[in-house]
C-alpha cells in the first residue's frame, strides 16, 4: 500500500496547493510552539524538582521566558572566532535547526484512525491528512534527517577552531553514529510487524491497546528506542556533546547570539520530535487509548481532533520523561556510552529483531513455533556466550598492552 | 649571533623561568620534554628509574597529543584553578596544576595584623570551612599565649559544636559540587539547600554565614543564642532523611557508581608521599585523622568512628564524606548532652577585652577595650605550630611571635594545596570525564590553595 496523500494524487490545483501551504505554516508554526513551550516547560519543571521558582515573571506563570531570551539572544552581538571556518561555522546552526523542523513534518498529527479508518479527513473538498507529508519512506525520513542533524553538531565543533568545541564534535560524531544503529534496528522490530514504512500506516495499525504490541515491540524495541533517542537528542544522561562540567559548552562553545538559540532551539525541537516519533511508533500517535471496545472517548470533539489530543497528551508524557531524566541522572562517561551502546543496545535490538523475525516466518510458512522459539532462542544465546568470550579477549588484551603515561 | 639563538626551545623554558632551573610554568607537548620533565611530573610518584622515564619521554612523538588549558575559567575547576591537560585523544597524559590565580598575599597580611584581627584574614582562606581556620589561628595564638589549658570548659565546647557543624556545611558543599560536576545537576541544590540550613544557624550564632570571625584567641566571641539547641536538634533531625534522599539520587544510583568506581584511584604510599591528608588518605584505607590520633578540644572525649575507604578511588571519597556527615551529627549530639555551662571566653584582662556594659561606667575599662582593640595583645617571643582536623584533612597554623601585638611570620599548611599535588597523579591515563571526577574528589577550595 502506497501510503501517498491523497492530496498529492491527483492534478494539483490551486486549492490543494493553497491547502499544502497553510500545511507548511501550520506545522512550522507550531513548531516553534513546541519548542517554545517545551523550553519553558523543562525549566518549570525542573525547577519544581529542585526546589526552585523557576521563570515567573515574563508573561503568565513565566510562560513567555524563551521569547525573551529569544530576542535578547537576537540583539547579542554575533561573534565569529578569528580562527573558525567562517563558512561552515556560519551554517553548521542550520544544519541542525533545519532538519529538526523537517523530521516534524511526517508526524501524524491529528485525525481518526479508529477501526482502521485511514485517518484522512475532507477539508474544503479536498480529502487529505493531517500531517505535513506522508511519504511512502516515512520512518525511514525522519531517520535519514535526523542524521543530517549530525552534521550540524559535527561541523559547529570543528569549524570553531577551538580546542573544546572539537572534543565535543568529535563525541558527537562517534555518539550519534554509534546510537543510529540501534535506533534504526529496534525501529525495524516496529516496521516489522506494521508492514508498512507509512507513518500514518502504522498508527492505523495500532488502533486498541492490545494492537500496541506490548510484548514483541513495546517492551525491549521501545526501550532501546527511548534510550538511543536520547542519545540521539544529546539529552542527559547522554549529553557528552555538551558536558559543561567538562567541556565548557562542547561544539556551541564559541557560538553567540542567535546562531547559538538555533542550536538550543533545534535541541529542543528535536525532543518534541522524537517524543512524537515516539508515540507513533509505539504508542498509536493521535489514536485515543482504547481496551478491546472500549475506547476513551472524548464527547463533543470530532474524532480528528481529539486525535490531536491525544497525540499531545502522549507525548507530554514523554517530555516530561525526558526532563526527568536530566533532573536526576548523572552523565555518563564517553567510554561508557560506547560500551551501553556497542556491547548492550546493539546486540540487544539485532538478537530481538532476529527473534521477531522468525515468529513472523515460522508464523507464515506455518512451521512449529515452539521448535523455531527453542532455536532462535538458543542461537542468541550461543551469540551471547561468543560475543562474552569475545569481550573477555578484548579485555585481556587491554589489560596487556598497559597503560600510557 | 649570541649564544641564546643556538639553543632549543625547551632549554629557552629553563633559562627564561626567572632565576630558577624548574622549566616553564606551562605544559609543554610530550615530544617537546626532556626526561627529566617527565620525571618531575611523574616518574617521581611513581619511583620510577631515570632510565625508565627516558624511555617514556620523546618516545611517542608520532602520537598527536594536544595540550589542553582547564581552567582558570571552566566551569568544574572550583574556584579558578588551572589545569594543563596533556591529552592523547580523550585519554589525559600528563596534568600540571597552575595555582596563584587567587593570590592575595594572606599570609603576608597575617603579619600586619594583629593577633585580634588575625581571625578576620583566616576565616577567608578555606572559605568553605571558615571557623576550622579561625579555630586553628586561635589554638596556635593561645598556645603562644601559654593560655591554651585555661580556656574555659563551655567555650571549648562552642568551639567543638561550630567545628562539627562547619564540617557538615562543607561536606555538603562538597555533595553538591560532586553532583554537579558529575552530571547530576539537581544534585547541586540539594547539597546547597541543606548547608544553608546550617549557614542559617551559623548566622544566628555569629551573624554571618561565612567569614564569621567568631572563634577568637581566648574563647569565642559571644555566647550562644537563646535557643540554639533547638535550632541544633532541628537541623539534626532534618538531615538523616536528606542524607537517605542522597544515597538513593547518587551512592544507589549505577551511573553514579560507574562514573566513580575505579577513577582517581591512589595507593595508600602515594598518598603518603604526596603528603595528602584528610578523605584521600583516608579513602586509601589509613584511619588517620588528628580528631582521635592527636585529640584537640575535647575529642577525646566524644565517641565517633573515623571513616576510611578501602580502594582509594573517588567513590570512596565520596562515600568517606557522606559518612562524616552522619559521625559528625554524632558527636554534635554528644556536644548537646555535654555542653557546660560557664564563661564562653577566658578571664584573662590581657586577651580578653572588658564586656559592653563595663565600657559605659569605668574609664579604665574603656582605654583598655580601646587599647586591646587598636594596639592588640603583645604576645611572647616564640613559634608554635598547632594542626587540627579541618573537612578536607590536616590545616595547620605555624606562628613565629617576636614579642609584638602581630605576627612575625604566619603559615598555614593547607590541606587543599597539599592535596592539589595528588591530582595529576591520579588523573593519569583517565579520561577528562575521570579529570573532573578527581577535582571533584580532592575537593580543593582555591582560596586556601593559593592564601
Amino acid at each position: 500500500m502506497i501510503a501517498l496523500d491523497p492530496l498529492l494524487v491527483d492534478n494539483l490545483l490551486w486549492v490543494p496547493l493553497i491547502i499544502v501551504l497553510v500545511k507548511v505554516l501550520v506545522v512550522f508554526v507550531v513548531g516553534l510552539l513546541a519548542t517554545m513551550l517545551m523550553v519553558w516547560f523543562e525549566r518549570k519543571a525542573i525547577a519544581g524538582m529542585q526546589n526552585r521558582i523557576g521563570p515567573n515573571k515574563t508573561g503568565p506563570f513565566g510562560i513567555l521566558q524563551t521569547l525573551a531570551d529569544g530576542i535578547k539572544l537576537f540583539f547579542k552581538e554575533d561573534l565569529f572566532p578569528s580562527r573558525a571556518d567562517r563558512f561552515v561555522f556560519a551554517l553548521a546552526p542550520f544544519l541542525s535547526f533545519v532538519p529538526a523542523f523537517l523530521a516534524f513534518a511526517i508526524i501524524p498529527l491529528g485525525g481518526d484512525f479508529r477501526n482502521g479508518s485511514s485517518g484522512e479527513v475532507t477539508l474544503f473538498g479536498q480529502v487529505t491528512r493531517i500531517q505535513l507529508a506522508d511519504p511512502p519512506i516515512g520512518v525511514l525520513f525522519a531517520l535519514a534527517i535526523s542524521s543530517i542533524a549530525v552534521y550540524g553538531i559535527m561541523l559547529a565543533g570543528w569549524s570553531s577552531g577551538s580546542k573544546y568545541p572539537l572534543l565535543g564534535s568529535v563525541r558527537a560524531s562517534a555518539q550519534m553514529v554509534s546510537y543510529e544503529a540501534a535506533l534504526g534496528l529496534s525501529l525495524a522490530c516496529v516496521l516489522l510487524l506494521a508492514g508498512t514504512l507509512s507513518t500514518s500506516g502504522i498508527v492505523a495499525a495500532q488502533s486498541t491497546i492490545t494492537e500496541w504490541h506490548f510484548i514483541s515491540t513495546g517492551i525491549v524495541p521501545f526501550i532501546i528506542f527511548l534510550i538511543a533517542a536520547t542519545a540521539e537528542l544529546n539529552r542527559p544522561p547522554f549529553d557528552l556533546v555538551e558536558a559543561e562540567q567538562e567541556l565548557v559548552g562542547g561544539f556551541n562553545t564559541e557560538y553567540s547570539s542567535i546562531r547559538f538559540a538555533l542550536f538550543y532551539l533545534a535541541e529542543f525541537m528535536n525532543t518534541v520530535t522524537m517524543s512524537a516519533l515516539i508515540v507513533t511508533l509505539f504508542f498509536g500517535g493521535p489514536q485515543p487509548i482504547a481496551i478491546g471496545d472500549f475506547v476513551f472517548d472524548i464527547p463533543l470533539l470530532p474524532n480528528a481532533l481529539e486525535g490531536t489530543f491525544w497525540l499531545l497528551a502522549k507525548i507530554l508524557v514523554f517530555l516530561y520523561m525526558y526532563i526527568w531524566f536530566r533532573a536526576t541522572l548523572p552523565r555518563l562517561r564517553y567510554d561508557q556510552l560506547m560500551d551501553l551502546g556497542w556491547k548492550l543496545l546493539i546486540p540487544a535490538s539485532l538478537g530481538w529483531f532476529m527473534l521477531l523475525a522468525a515468529q513472523r516466518l515460522a508464523r507464515q510458512n506455518g512451521w512449529n513455533i515452539v521448535l523455531v522459539t527453542g532455536a532462535s532462542i538458543a542461537v542468541l544465546v550461543i551469540c551471547y556466550l561468543l560475543m562474552q568470550a569475545a569481550f573477555a579477549k578484548s579485555a585481556r588484551d587491554r589489560s596487556t598492552q598497559g597503560t600510557m603515561f | 649571533m649570541t649564544a641564546t639563538e643556538n639553543i632549543t626551545s625547551s632549554q629557552v623554558g629553563e633559562i627564561t623561568a626567572a632565576g630558577t632551573n624548574e622549566g616553564r610554568q606551562e605544559l609543554q607537548l610530550r615530544k617537546d620534554v626532556s626526561a627529566k620533565e617527565i620525571l618531575r611530573g611523574s616518574g617521581a610518584v611513581l619511583r620510577m628509574s631515570e632510565s625508565e622515564v627516558a624511555a617514556l619521554a620523546g618516545t611517542q612523538s608520532e602520537d598527536q597529543t594536544m595540550i589542553i588549558n582547564m581552567g582558570p575559567q571552566h566551569p568544574s575547576t572550583h574556584g579558578v584553578l588551572r589545569l594543563m591537560l596533556e591529552l592523547n585523544g580523550e585519554t589525559v597524559l600528563r596534568c600540571k596544576p597552575v595555582i596563584g590565580y587567587l593570590h592575595t598575599g594572606m599570609e603576608k597580611t597575617g603579619e600586619s595584623l594583629t593577633f585580634m584581627q588575625g581571625g578576620t584574614n583566616v576565616t577567608r582562606m578555606d572559605y568553605a570551612s571558615p571557623l576550622n581556620n579561625e579555630l586553628v589561628f586561635a589554638l596556635t595564638t593561645e598556645k603562644l599565649l601559654g593560655i591554651d589549658q585555661d580556656i574555659p570548659e563551655r567555650a571549648v565546647w562552642i568551639r567543638m559544636l561550630l567545628s562539627e557543624l562547619n564540617r557538615i556545611s562543607s561536606h555538603l558543599l562538597f555533595m553538591a559540587t560532586n553532583g554537579m560536576d558529575i552530571g547530576a545537576v539537581s544534585m547541586m541544590l540539594y547539597g546547597f539547600r541543606e548547608r544553608e540550613e546550617v549557614l542559617r544557624f551559623f548566622q544566628k550564632v555569629t551573624g554571618l554565614r561565612m567569614n564569621h570571625n567568631f572563634i577568637r584567641p581566648g574563647g569565642v566571641a559571644a555566647d550562644l543564642p537563646a535557643g540554639w539547641r533547638d535550632e541544633v536538634l532541628n537541623l539534626l533531625d532534618a538531615l538523616p532523611a536528606r542524607l537517605a534522599e542522597y544515597e538513593i539520587l547518587m551512592t544507589g544510583q549505577p551511573i553514579w557508581r560507574e562514573r566513580l568506581q575505579g577513577v582517581g584511584v591512589i595507593t595508600r604510599d602515594e598518598a603518603i608521599a604526596l603528603s595528602a591528608t584528610g578523605p584521600i588518605l583516608r579513602s586509601t584505607g589509613l584511619s588517620w585523622d588528628l580528631r582521635r590520633d592527636m585529640p584537640y578540644l575535647r575529642y577525646d572525649k566524644v565517641e565517633f568512628d573515623v571513616i576510611v575507604g578501602s580502594y582509594g578511588d573517588a567513590f570512596d571519597r565520596y562515600s568517606i564524606r557522606l559518612n562524616e556527615i552522619r559521625e559528625s551529627m554524632r558527636i554534635v549530639r554528644q556536644v548537646l548532652d555535654a555542653m557546660p555551662q560557664g564563661d564562653y571566653r577566658i578571664q584573662d584582662k590581657k586577651v580578653t577585652p572588658p564586656p559592653r556594659g563595663r565600657i559605659d561606667e569605668s574609664m579604665e575599662a574603656l582605654i583598655h577595650h580601646f587599647k586591646i582593640f587598636t594596639e592588640g595583645f603583645k604576645v611572647p617571643e616564640g613559634e608554635a605550630y598547632v594542626a587540627i582536623e579541618s573537612p578536607r584533612g590536616e590545616i595547620a597554623c605555624y606562628i613565629a611571635s617576636d614579642g609584638s601585638a602581630t605576627p612575625y611570620r604566619m603559615h598555614v599548611r593547607a590541606p587543599s594545596f597539599v592535596n592539589i599535588q595528588t591530582m595529576p597523579h591520579m588523573m593519569r591515563g583517565g579520561l577528562v570525564a575521570d579529570a573532573v571526577a578527581v577535582i571533584s574528589s580532592v575537593d580543593p577550595v582555591l582560596g586556601e590553595v593559593d592564601r
